[in-house]
């Protein structure tokens, strides 16, 4: 049999399957008569309590699609003008920046950005924050009760942490820090601090999860993540579970990063009102409440309080660290390559 | 496309990056390791079920090729929560082994299976000791069919990242996953993405000239019955406990993991409507996908085994090609085409049938190929003497004599698709979640007890079209008391 003839009947081939998987019964589309399709790189356990209610307080049939922020952001820059996406809630404001960047989000109006907190939503309005984490150093009591003293992060440079410390040098959140690093310290200073926490053979782990595990495990004695982390920890195995502990750091160190998640509409989007409505349902206090405890996150509207017993913003907010200046990742990424910390 | 509008000065400068080549060569490595293991487990673990009296092989022969259902990423997660020290390139070799193994296992027992027992019978009266008659005969014959399986094992290696990046162990699928998502700058990742397409494509050749020499032919209509079994004797007891030694490393370990995580921790309750969903829906694609995969794989399989041209050198390499990048290259790469052609499917379940077909294709392929090598082209030779056309040929001769490796590649494929998860998460219909996508959700938030209930129905779901390859095999339906 000849190629042609061979590719020409599997093309026919698929084109009957295709028309066969048209015709049946396929996975359901949530999409299929939504008003709102919203992308959520926040995690489905994590948000699709808020976004039910969303759905069901304002109104707006929504259909969710849930995936990694990266992954969304990456696939919205594909999709384009042709993207179905009105709505991106992203779990960090680096995914938000680089649609912003390409020129895709609609700018939102002073109204919705200054219902947050100041600093907390992009200063050309086209993304606003909607909860926000702190770094914070995980530790090991039985291993290391002095963390509990520390103010800064340059501790952790103690020569006698070497090979006690645990790390996710691919996690976007520590990449934060590390530019937190730099606009704290200046470009110098970071690689200084870099190079001697390299010196300190610092133990590599894939996510946040697993350095709190590596903490848990007394694989080694503390570890950088994000607060929330361990409450997530907390609240799934039971506070007698769980040694590991967390300490917040000084306010004004870049080891106490306030970090955001955020959302922003999407350039031309034809369902501009029902994603407006979505915005400010999750600036709402029910929202803000609803992050405040059930993801232990920071809300970002003054005066909403959490029932975890999280140290007040307002305490860790003097930071002198700009978040708009948390967007020059590349020159992190490269300054990381140099120091040999990637 | 993307790497050839970043400019030569760029391409350099990324490849010739300190890292770029360590990497390459801890890629490699880990790549030959686990191959060459697979196919020692694979090949050995094949003979024994079919050509020995080892007790109990056919119950081992049924559970041998299930690891394949336990998710890399499931199984370096049981791994790392179990033997810290397992960590880097050796806890890599061992999760990546033991998930990949029976992708040699399975077509080498379809192989052994078609192989006309009365060769290797010669061979033994000519003198020849059974050791001998192994590795001389039956080996020779298999060959096609483990090369090929060694390839999808090679290939799964270069392009896993679930299981290397939470074992920590620096390849090539971290560093481009990570220029992507850091900062979607797409250059570092497209430049890296085609020196692994360059890697592939030197492999997938390197494995067809190892089928080169082989000239396999075998005249008769089928196999009318089966190898007598070899006595093992004392060994018999030892060659079944290394293989049990085996499943309980790759079987029995991550499953009980799962089954742990599913009885403690708080958030255990399980959701049974979503369980249920996500079990439909996992299935309903599988069926679909790999009956689309098979419906492109049968026809290219045959065209590669009988037809050694350039053309079909070119098609068969070309396959390869989406199975050895990662997921999220070949996702990515997918919206950009469906956007652009193919809107009206676009994140609807068409294009991702035709997702899982380019990234599938190739364990199609490989097992139609390995299987149509085995028949005589004589056969057909004859039957067109005869006056039947080719399609009629094909229809009557090629077809029947291959069913066993189509079966084999079916439930590979069927596998494969159920855990499948960068393409499922961004081509999905909105809202539609697969066991895969569920248990994702899970982990992300450090839920691990939640997520034990679909990664256990995931590996339940997977017996099915194991089983299914055994009886396509008509070996336990009608003459096995199994």
């Amino acid at each position: 049999m000849h190629l042609r003839r061979i590719l020409s009947a599997s093309l026919a081939a698929i084109a009957v399957l295709g028309a066969a998987a048209c015709g049946s019964d396929g996975p359901a589309d949530t999409t299929e008569g939504a008003d709102l399709v919203i992308y959520s790189g926040r995690s489905e356990s994590l948000v699709k309590g808020i976004l039910d209610d969303l759905a069901a307080e304002t109104g707006v049939k929504v259909g969710v699609r849930y995936a990694g922020s990266s992954e969304l952001a990456a696939q919205l820059l594909e999709e384009g003008d042709a993207t179905k996406a009105d709505v991106f809630f992203s779990q960090d404001a680096g995914a938000l920046g680089a649609l912003a960047k390409e020129g895709r989000l609609e700018p939102l109006d002073a109204a919705v950005t200054d219902r947050v907190i100041a600093g907390f939503a992009d200063p050309d309005g086209h993304w606003v924050g909607t909860s926000a984490r702190a770094r914070v150093i995980a530790y090991n009591p039985q291993q290391a009760p002095e963390v509990e003293q520390m103010t800064s992060v340059d501790a952790v440079l103690d020569p006698k942490y070497k090979g006690k410390i645990g790390y996710a040098p691919a996690n976007a959140s520590f990449h934060a820090f590390v530019t937190a690093l730099r606009v704290a310290k200046g470009e110098d200073g970071a690689r200084e601090w870099l190079t001697k926490f390299k010196a300190n053979e610092p133990r590599k782990y894939d996510n946040n999860i697993l350095v709190l595990d590596g903490v848990d495990k007394g694989e080694v004695a503390l570890g950088l993540i994000n607060h929330y982390y361990w409450f997530e920890r907390v609240a799934e195995k039971g506070a007698d579970a769980v040694t590991a502990r967390i300490h917040f750091l000084g306010s004004d160190d870049p080891g106490a990063l306030i970090n955001v998640a955020g959302v922003g509409i999407l350039k031309g989007t034809d369902q501009k009102a029902a994603a407006l409505k979505a915005v400010n349902y999750l600036l709402s206090e029910k929202a803000q409440k609803y992050f405040a405890d059930q993801t232990a996150e920071y809300p970002v509207v003054a005066g909403v309080t959490s029932k975890h017993d999280l140290p007040p913003l307002a305490d860790l907010e003097k930071s002198s660290i700009d978040l708009n200046k948390l967007d020059s990742l590349e020159t992190t990424l490269a300054l990381l390559n140099e120091v040999g910390l990637t | 496309m993307r790497t050839s509008e970043a400019g030569p000065a760029r391409i350099l400068e990324i490849l010739s990056r300190p890292g770029t080549v360590a990497l390459v060569g801890r890629s490699l490595g880990l790549a030959a390791v686990v191959t060459g293991l697979c196919l020692l487990i694979g090949i050995t673990l094949a003979a024994l079920v079919t050509r020995t009296a080892m007790p109990g092989r056919r119950t081992l022969a049924v559970l041998a090729p299930l690891p394949l259902a336990i998710p890399s990423y499931v199984a370096a997660f049981a791994w790392v929560a179990a033997a810290p020290w397992a960590r880097g390139f050796l806890g890599a070799t061992i999760v990546l082994t033991a998930c990949t193994y029976p992708y040699v296992y399975l077509p080498v027992v379809a192989a052994m299976r078609s192989v006309d027992p009365a060769q290797e019978e010669v061979s033994r009266s000519l003198g020849r000791s059974a050791w001998r008659t192994f590795w001389t005969v039956t080996a020779r014959q298999v060959w096609p069919a483990a090369a090929s399986g060694g390839l999808l094992v090679a290939l799964y290696t270069l392009s896993d990242f679930g299981a290397v990046s939470i074992l920590q162990y620096d390849v090539f699928t971290r560093v481009i996953h990570t220029s992507y998502t850091a900062t979607f700058d797409r250059t570092p990742a497209a430049v890296l993405s085609t020196l692994l397409v360059v890697i592939t494509v030197v492999i997938a050749v390197g494995e067809r000239w190892t089928r080169r020499p082989v000239e396999q032919t075998r005249v008769g209509a089928g196999v009318a019955r089966r190898a007598e079994p070899h006595p093992l004797g004392a060994l018999g007891p030892v060659a079944a406990g290394a293989v049990v030694a085996v499943l309980l490393v790759a079987l029995a370990f991550p499953v009980a993991s799962l089954l742990y995580w599913f009885s403690t921790g708080l958030s255990a309750g399980i959701d049974t409507e979503r369980l249920l969903t996500s079990t439909g829906t996992t299935l309903f694609l599988a069926v679909l996908g790999a009956v689309a995969t098979m419906a492109l794989a049968v026809p290219i399989g045959v065209l590669v085994a009988r037809h050694r041209s350039r053309s079909s050198a070119v098609v068969e390499t070309a396959t390869w090609a989406g199975h050895a990048l990662p997921g999220i290259v070949v996702a990515l790469a997918l919206v950009f085409f469906g956007v652009r052609v193919a809107q009206p499917i676009y994140q609807r379940t068409p294009l991702l049938l035709i997702a899982y077909a380019v990234l599938f294709l190739p364990a199609g392929v490989g097992a139609v190929r390995g299987a149509v090598a085995m028949s005589s082209p004589r056969i057909e030779e004859v039957a067109r003497s005869l006056g039947s056309s080719p399609l009629a040929v094909l229809r009557r001769v090629t077809i029947p004599l291959a069913a066993p490796g189509i079966a084999a590649g079916t439930a590979l494929v069927m596998l494969t698709i159920m855990k499948e998860l960068p393409a499922t998460l961004l081509l999905r219909p909105t809202g539609a979640n697969t066991l895969a996508t569920s248990l994702w959700t899970q982990t992300g938030v450090a839920a691990y007890a939640a997520a034990a209930p679909y990664a256990l129905t995931l590996v339940l779901l997977a017996v099915l079209p194991t089983l299914w390859l055994m009886r396509a095999q008509g070996r336990f339906t009608a003459t096995e008391d199994l």
